[in-house]
């Protein structure tokens, strides 16, 4: 028997150095004394995924594929990677003060982050379906304890549970799919799978295509994209606030980073089969995103619907990828996604850190009607949230208004124009929800003020986030290479 | 041949037929019973298709650990059967006519299924034509060719460790636990006290 050659580590290290770090900070956690173990793995966690991004740079040249074909880093994977520990990194900071509050401030806390982080990364490189399937367990086990962190908390406990049954669901369809299109091409491998499909592109067989349509069903599950929204609103609801803010993001992202790399990379060939499902399901989350969030009290439940929303509009960029023709324009489709999700990204930490703001005498509130007010007792706070409902909302010039024009953009150059006036008819119609906090913030009487001090970590992330959604529009050139480079690696050919 | 033959209908039949037991028994631990029982049968089915790694691994780890773990939660929950049975008649229509249309649809599928041109040229670690076991083979490529996935399941298995730890482990005052560490290091003169008694006073 052949002795096996080492395969090559670089273009997994920063995979390998998060999952050392994990197990280090475990360590750190449980063998140090209590009072204040879980402030210093908080900070090491926040170190450890910041320390991760230069590791990430590191790695491109070009697309490097190891582990027998399993795993490949490109410009793309360094783009997503580079969003889901820069999210990952600010929900460990803002949720510091929130963890002492509550009187659940264990070590754990980042620790499952940093793991989660780790499944999120694997599962962007996946180049096999079960290194997808492992990458994909990784993360969402992890999410699932962290959504029922506050286990005194009923409705943080039916959080992860949902969370949890559901999840459970979504991964058999995803690899019942995965089965069937096994049984069809013997081989788990993308590169090989999608040289298959570039072969025999003429004669489908049924079961591949139901395959495609239920592995599509798993991930439009991760993305909480409309059929399979259902668990959104009540996880968001109930996970206790920086969790939220952690789901909002950082899977989200990485789950469109897996959609993508699965629909382009294998089936890329294959787009005449699964366009038109990712046309409904982009169509169904506009709207639902939009006409379900109206009569929402809750800011967090309000969130979850904008998210579904903004999932709808990141996913026309992947249907004008999936349509026929010029490589280039499909390229513009990720590109103008890749751009979507990063000002999502902003956005959202952004909104989720004036959430996490929102205290009355020490308790957190959340709802809408608690913001009464603000843009007197807080004007400062209420001047921030405003500049983020209105670049929620698509209000020019501001950074989500340029993100909604480049989608809506690509979608006309491959002459998807229903697709581009739903979207814009679905967003006047959200900025309706957006645009209603920030008359109750100005408009309303106040009642009762909220609770004042901002620790200055809060006060960083909003300036920064503050700054890039209003500055975005002069200087977006590092956002636009980043998107543009990594798009094109996926139109390597 | 014939024998085979046989044994797979006999391998066949009764997994199938506890399967269909398993839902349909009253008491739920005739339930767990049923199910080994599918599990040694498919054990079977695996031996003859030459797998016999996952047949002796199957009754291992399925038999042995998962279904004595069934057992102990079954045993434990209190399940009143004619609850869960409550409204089955009410649903049976609306659920027979689902299973009838997955059934078709799968039917559609593997009817019409086909199989990629030179399949056999896409697989990743194709069985070497010298006659090797299973598990030599399945060693073979486990720790090498698909050391990735076998630490990426570490991993995930990592994670499943410390969520049952985080979401049930509570401190609790009031209980001594053994500290071995203290108990080792503990010195006869921190809990031994002797005393000279002159004789004939007493303690």
């Amino acid at each position: 028997m052949p002795l096996a050659t080492l395969p090559s580590l670089t273009p997994a290290l920063p995979e390998i150095f998060l999952a050392i770090a994990a197990m280090l900070l475990l360590m750190l956690g449980v063998f140090s004394s209590e009072e204040n173990n879980t402030r210093m793995v908080s900070y090491a966690s926040v170190l450890v995924l910041i320390v991760a991004i230069p590791f990430i740079g590191l790695v491109t040249e070009g697309r490097s594929v190891t582990f027998g074909g399993a795993f490949v880093t490109d410009t793309f994977a360094v783009y997503i990677k580079a969003l889901v520990l820069v999210s990952a990194a600010t929900v460990i900071i803002m949720s510091k003060d929130y963890l002492k509050t509550q009187g659940i401030e264990r070590f754990e806390f980042p620790v499952l982050i940093v793991l989660a982080t780790l499944g999120m990364m694997m599962m962007i490189s996946a180049n096999d379906l079960i290194a997808l399937y492992l990458g994909l367990e990784l993360q969402s086990l992890s999410l699932y304890v962290i959504a029922s962190f506050q286990r005194d908390s009923a409705r943080s406990a039916e959080a992860g549970l949902k969370y949890f049954v559901l999840g459970a669901l979504a991964s058999g369809l995803l690899l019942y799919g995965m089965s069937m299109i096994y049984g069809f091409a013997g081989t788990t491998s993308f590169d090989t799978l999608a040289r298959i499909f570039h072969d025999s592109h003429n004669h489908i067989s049924v079961g591949v295509v139901v395959g495609i349509v239920f592995m599509l069903a798993g991930l439009a599950f991760k993305v909480s994209a409309v059929p399979f929204h259902m668990w959104t609103p009540d996880v968001y609801e109930g996970a206790p606030t920086p969790v939220t803010a952690l789901f909002a993001v950082a899977p989200k992202i990485a789950a469109m980073g897996l959609f993508i790399r699965v629909m382009i990379g294998p089936f890329g060939e294959l787009g005449a089969q699964w366009q038109q499902i990712i046309i409904f399901i982009s169509v169904a989350s506009m709207l639902l995103g939009a006409f379900a969030a109206i009569n929402q009290t809750n800011i967090k439940r309000l969130m979850a619907y904008s998210s579904i929303g903004h999932m709808g509009y990141a996913l026309i960029g992947l249907a004008v990828a999936g349509a026929a023709g010029d490589a280039a324009l499909r390229a513009d489709g990720v590109e103008s996604m890749l751009i979507y999700l990063g000002i999502y990204m902003v956005v959202n930490i952004g909104t989720f850190a004036c959430i996490l703001l929102m205290k009355r005498d020490g308790r957190m509130v959340e709802g809408i009607d608690d913001l009464v007010g603000l843009s007197k007792s807080n004007p400062a706070l209420a001047m921030i949230l405003s500049i983020f409902m209105f670049s929620m909302a698509g209000i020019p010039p501001l950074a989500g208004f340029l993100g909604k024009l480049y989608v809506f953009q690509a979608a006309i150059q491959v002459e998807l124009y229903a697709l581009a006036i739903i979207g814009v008819l679905a967003s006047v119609v959200g900025a309706y929800y957006y645009i209603r906090i920030i008359k109750v913030m100005y408009f309303d009487d106040p009642v009762d003020e909220l609770d004042r001090g901002i620790s200055l970590e809060m006060k960083t992330i909003l300036v920064v986030t503050g700054v890039v959604i209003i500055f975005f529009v002069f200087y977006p050139a590092p956002l636009l290479t980043g998107a543009e480079s990594a798009a094109a690696a996926l139109f390597h050919e | 041949m014939i024998i085979q033959g046989l044994a797979f209908y006999l391998f066949a039949a009764i997994t199938v037929a506890a399967g269909v037991l398993v839902i349909s028994a009253r008491n739920p631990v005739h339930s767990v019973l049923f199910l080994i029982l599918a599990f040694f049968n498919s054990a079977g089915l695996f031996v003859l298709m030459g797998a016999e790694f996952l047949a002796m691994i199957l009754v291992v780890v399925y038999v042995g650990a998962v279904a004595v773990l069934f057992m102990f939660v079954v045993m434990m929950l209190d399940i009143s059967q004619a609850e869960m049975r409550a409204g089955f008649l009410q649903y049976l229509p609306l659920g027979a006519m689902i299973g009838f249309i997955l059934v078709m649809e799968l039917g559609i599928i593997g009817g019409s299924w086909v199989i990629a041109d030179n399949v056999d040229k896409n697989f990743v670690a194709p069985i070497a034509a010298v006659k090797t076991t299973n598990t030599e083979a399945l060693g073979n490529i486990l720790y090498t060719h698909y050391i990735y996935y076998f630490q990426a399941a570490g991993m995930i298995l990592l994670v499943a460790m410390i969520g049952a730890i985080v979401l049930t482990h509570r401190k609790r005052l009031g209980v001594r636990k053994q500290n071995i560490g203290d108990q080792v290091s503990r010195h006869p003169s921190d809990t031994l006290e002797i005393k000279k008694v002159s004789s004939g006073s007493g303690v």
